[in-house]
């Protein structure tokens, strides 16, 4: 009913447009017929010139008012050593590219406006002029220049290979949740093999190596202040990304390549906490806890939490495919690894029969290949 | 050159005895081999294609302006894409996903390359370069054909059972080649191959056309450096194309065989749904090289023709020669040897090599400076102009501001450094929607409401094209400006809903969201009036003049409504280039503000130019002679000086 009530208002909504479009059409018809030469109608020739003037000048006041309000933190807080450095190169190239936005936006409607049609005014013949075309070259050139080389500096700081002493761990992406593995006290991660890879055994370690022995696994991300992290990134079913916005950091999980990406957390989730404090934006209430119990409201500051966010489309599931990230000072860190048990510790039993499993692979495997070998003769 | 007059001279005794054929529906409107109408088949195809493509994206622009909102209305179309409760029927996630994917591929193979360059090339190209038709007429109606069998195969995917391909219009394996993983990737996305390769095919054929047609069915005097801007842009388009649909083509291809032969072309090491599959060494990463190869120069597939047209519009429409014809061509072809050497920048954090990554970034920022320059020739182009705003100059205006601002942009993303926290942003989908996807939209749009009259043979209305155009402007960038502010906020692309993370919960994103969604809605309805108003116009416009915009590219000299064969007489020869608007002393030669190309220098002995003027022996020796259309030029000279 409320269906039928509904198509009928919008035909009676179109109708009247109709309507409308005809009379005035009528209307002009009727109006072009007393005027002799085809000319350019000049109220609405200028009206048009002003818009182009005023509705841009409304729009870009808008923009930077909104920008100087709610960007105060360049979208997310940044906490790595890179993370500063990005933030100032960001804001040093949006000062470059709006200063251009603007110049050539004022050109252009500038012009629009100021050279809108004159009765009686000609058009300047001004087919070429090679000195400003060669100008107008070389100066985008130059800007650019100077733009690609401090990313480059930038790029190849955040690029270059891991120092010697970061914490490694590893990072694998499935559908749709994150594992974390670290090495355990020997530094080591044991091997892997994705045809081990089972319900219980989520990221396939192969028990017949020993570096698996105190290798344990965590649903969280947890990272130590001010130490190199050297995350080690790959997936087990398809493309993944791990984005780590508050780091200024990502890099793709691919499954069958494995990736890697390294950064220094300059501050712990507490002190993220506590500095976020101090800005208006978080002191608001996080929206996910007003609904419930007045008592229950928290602000976003208390809410806050580092997070790894998917960012390369991977399924029904990728929205919600999160894991927090948490910083602690390196005492902390210590207390936390010491609490950890190794996989094979926690599933002794399950380890005992997959062990057995993957030793029947393996030599399953070795007789194929001495057989293969045989075959060549 | 008198071979080119004997052929004149023969398709024009054709062309008499082609008058007697007696044209059926069929022949006439369905298997066409006129260019004229295969343009008008691939614009209406690409229009109707828009709208499915612009309503695709409000429906996912609901879901993420208005997370709870109750979907439960919709379920007599989507069915059982809208789950849960009535009263709290919700978007299926995966549902999201195929809507997100169909909006990118529609909008980017079916609107803007068929739709805009399948239109405008095949119109264009014969009319401007002074053509009868195009160097086959049957290989141009198999390209629609082709087109229209792709766009079959493409609309039918939405109703298979697992629905359309869901996997990004970048259909990335392991994602698109593994059905455990996603729904979209079963049925869906062989459908989306074959479509996709059906696609390619009516490229091909296409561009093999406009390519030759160019090169060989130039009229007498249209040399390279004469040709309108337009023709210049189309041309180089199609060679891009050539070039690149084929690797698209190979990327489809290996992606077949592994999702139907058990190849591992692109698959290796997965465990998925369970199961370990077999396949081993293949690269995930070597089809993102593939498609990238193709998918760079594809926004300058889309873009170039948008160019084009409006190089030929602000012209028109300001009174003024182009500035800068040649660096406009120049830059133009710098861009399409660029385009093919930057493929990589969309793949900066796919874990490839640094040292790649920063020399993709040094070629991508190098592609910003041709760009550059064709923002700063058309802003001069306006300086001092005697500007008239018809819809398509407001159109035209709007694209190089829009061409600007997404283009900005471009400098940030490309740049290596910065992309890591960008990419896969909104910040990006901000960045393409402006430069590339509103930009060519308004490319296309002028291009319309420029060509209608000699589509048609009549006028869009233009007050209907007024409105039209300015909610369509503002409600663009209302739409796209504030997703550079959620994209700075780290937003992820492709998400269903937001809530998940603690970092994306503030309100201020999520009443921003809110204001998009209803500027897209806003602005998807105002497509809805120029809907209405072309295709009112095509039987009920008003009557057009033969030259309603008084502009000097050929086409305006062909009948109202050009026959098969375009101009019923010899073909019109071609003396100048066509940017001689507002020539000082014209009127001493008897012209208004505007002398068409088809006018020879002897005929304007007070606005030649001093090279000009030693054009004329030359004129009077090989071309004067020989064209008996220059009766027409005069009576039309005669006719301006007695108006």
């Amino acid at each position: 009913m409320n269906g039928l009530l509904l198509t009928f208002i919008v035909a009676l909504v179109l109708a009247m447009f109709f309507i409308v479009f005809r009379m005035s059409n009528l209307v002009s018809i009727l109006r072009s017929k007393n005027k002799k030469n085809e000319e350019v109608d000049i109220s609405t020739n200028n009206f048009h010139a002003y818009l182009f003037l005023l509705l841009p000048l409304a729009g870009t006041i808008w923009a930077f008012w909104y920008a100087s309000r709610h960007m105060t933190l360049w979208g997310q807080p940044e906490a790595s050593v890179h993370g500063a450095e990005y933030d100032w190169l960001s804001k040093i190239a949006h000062v470059i590219i709006i200063l251009m936005f603007l110049v050539t936006n004022t050109g252009l409607f500038y012009f629009a406006y100021k050279y809108r049609y004159k009765r009686n005014n000609k058009a300047t013949f001004y087919p070429d002029n090679t000195k400003l075309e060669v100008v107008w070259t070389i100066i985008p050139a130059i800007i650019l220049a100077i733009l690609v080389f401090t990313g480059w500096n930038l790029w190849r700081k955040v690029t270059k290979d891991a120092p010697e002493n970061a914490i490694q761990i590893e990072v694998v992406g499935k559908q749709f949740n994150w594992i974390a593995r670290y090495p355990g006290k020997d530094g080591k991660f044991g091997g892997y093999n994705f045809r081990y890879t089972d319900d219980i055994n989520e990221l396939g370690l192969d028990f017949t190596d020993k570096n698996v022995n105190d290798d344990f696994q965590a649903t969280e991300l947890v990272l130590v202040k001010g130490k190199p992290i050297q995350l080690k990134i790959r997936a087990r079913d398809v493309i993944h990304s791990v984005s780590l916005p508050h780091f200024r950091q990502k890099m793709d999980a691919v499954p069958g390549q494995p990736t890697t990406m390294w950064f220094i957390p300059t501050k712990t989730t507490q002190e993220m906490r506590e500095e976020l404090k101090t800005n208006p934006e978080y002191l608001k209430p996080d929206p996910s806890t007003t609904k419930g119990d007045p008592a229950d409201i928290k602000a976003r500051w208390e809410t806050f939490d580092y997070e790894i966010v998917c960012q390369e489309i991977c399924g029904r599931g990728h929205f919600s495919m999160r894991m927090r990230v948490v910083v602690l000072d390196e005492k902390e860190y210590e207390a936390w690894v010491a609490k950890q048990e190794p996989f094979v510790v926690k599933n002794k039993e399950y380890v005992l029969e997959a062990v057995k499993r993957q030793m029947k692979m393996k030599q399953n495997a070795g007789q194929a290949f001495v057989e293969n070998v045989k075959n060549t003769d | 050159m008198a071979t080119a007059v004997a052929h004149a001279h023969d398709v024009h005794t054709h062309d008499e005895h082609h008058e007697h054929h007696h044209e059926t529906f069929l022949t006439k409107y369905v298997f066409s081999t006129d260019h004229k109408m295969i343009a008008k088949q691939f614009l209406v195809t690409g229009i109707l294609w828009a709208f499915v493509g612009g309503l695709l994206s409000i429906l996912f622009r609901l879901k993420l302006g208005f997370p709870e909102m109750d979907y439960t209305w919709l379920k007599p179309i989507l069915g059982k894409w809208v789950t849960g409760d009535p009263g709290q029927g919700q978007l299926d996630p995966e549902f999201y996903l195929a809507l997100v994917t169909m909006h990118g591929t529609i909008m980017v193979f079916f609107v803007l390359t068929a739709g805009l360059s399948g239109t405008f090339s095949n119109f264009l190209i014969p009319l401007q370069i002074g053509a009868r038709d195009m160097a086959s007429g049957f290989l141009n109606m198999l390209s629609y054909w082709f087109f229209f069998a792709s766009s079959v195969v493409m609309a039918a995917s939405f109703f298979l059972d697992g629905g359309p391909a869901a996997g990004g219009w970048v259909v990335y394996p392991p994602l698109s080649a593994l059905p455990q993983a996603l729904k979209g990737s079963g049925a869906g996305m062989t459908y989306w191959l074959i479509s996709m390769t059906l696609f390619i095919v009516s490229s091909l054929l296409g561009g093999i056309n406009y390519i030759t047609t160019v090169i060989n069915l130039r009229t007498k005097g249209m040399t390279f450096s004469r040709l309108p801007l337009t023709v210049w842009a189309f041309f180089i388009t199609a060679i891009i194309g050539l070039l690149s649909f084929p690797v698209l083509f190979s990327a489809a291809l290996l992606l077949m065989f592994d999702r139907m032969l058990g190849t591992s072309f692109y698959l290796s090491d997965i465990y998925v749904a369970g199961q370990a599959l077999d396949h081993t060494g293949g690269s995930a990463i070597l089809y993102q090289h593939l498609f990238w190869f193709l998918g760079h120069p594809e926004v300058y597939i889309v873009l170039l023709p948008a160019l084009g047209i409006t190089s030929e519009i602000i012209a028109t429409n300001a009174r003024k020669p182009i500035f800068g014809y040649k660096a406009m061509i120049g830059s133009m072809l710098g861009i399409a040897v660029l385009s093919f050497i930057v493929w990589a920048h969309h793949m900066f954090v796919t874990g490839m090599d640094p040292f790649l990554g920063s020399i993709f970034m040094f070629l991508t920022l190098i592609i910003a400076v041709p760009s550059a320059v064709k923002a700063f020739n058309y802003i001069t182009t306006l300086w001092r102009g005697n500007i008239r705003y018809t819809p398509a100059m407001l159109f035209s205006v709007g694209l190089v501001s829009l061409f600007i601002s997404g283009g900005v942009t471009g400098i940030i993303l490309g740049n290596n450094a910065l992309d890591i926290y960008l990419h896969d942003t909104y910040y990006v989908v901000a960045h393409f929607h402006l430069v590339m996807g509103s930009a060519s939209f308004f490319g296309m749009m002028a291009g319309i409401y420029h060509w209608f009259p000699k589509m048609f043979g009549r006028m869009m209305d233009e007050k209907l094209g007024y409105i039209h155009f300015w909610l369509t402007f503002v409600g663009v960038y209302l739409v796209f400006f504030p997703m550079h502010f959620i994209g700075i906020a780290g937003f992820p692309r492709r998400y269903y809903e937001f809530s998940a993370y603690a970092a994306f919960r503030d309100e201020v994103y999520l009443n921003l969201n809110q204001f998009i969604s209803v500027a897209a809605v806003i602005t998807f309805g105002a497509q809805l009036i120029f809907g209405f108003n072309f295709f009112y116009s095509m039987w009920r416009g008003r009557k057009a003049t033969q030259n309603p915009w008084n502009s000097n590219t050929l086409e305006w000299t062909a009948p109202l409504e050009p026959g098969h064969g375009n101009w019923p007489g010899q073909i019109p020869f071609v003396y100048r280039w066509a940017y001689d608007y507002s020539k000082p002393n014209a009127e001493k030669d008897g012209f208004t503000d505007f002398i068409p190309q088809n006018v020879p220098y002897s005929m304007t002995p007070h606005s030649n130019l001093p090279h000009e003027n030693e054009m004329i022996a030359l004129e009077k020796e090989e071309m004067l002679p020989h064209d008996t259309t220059l009766e027409l030029a005069k009576l039309a000279k005669k006719k301006e000086l007695t108006a």
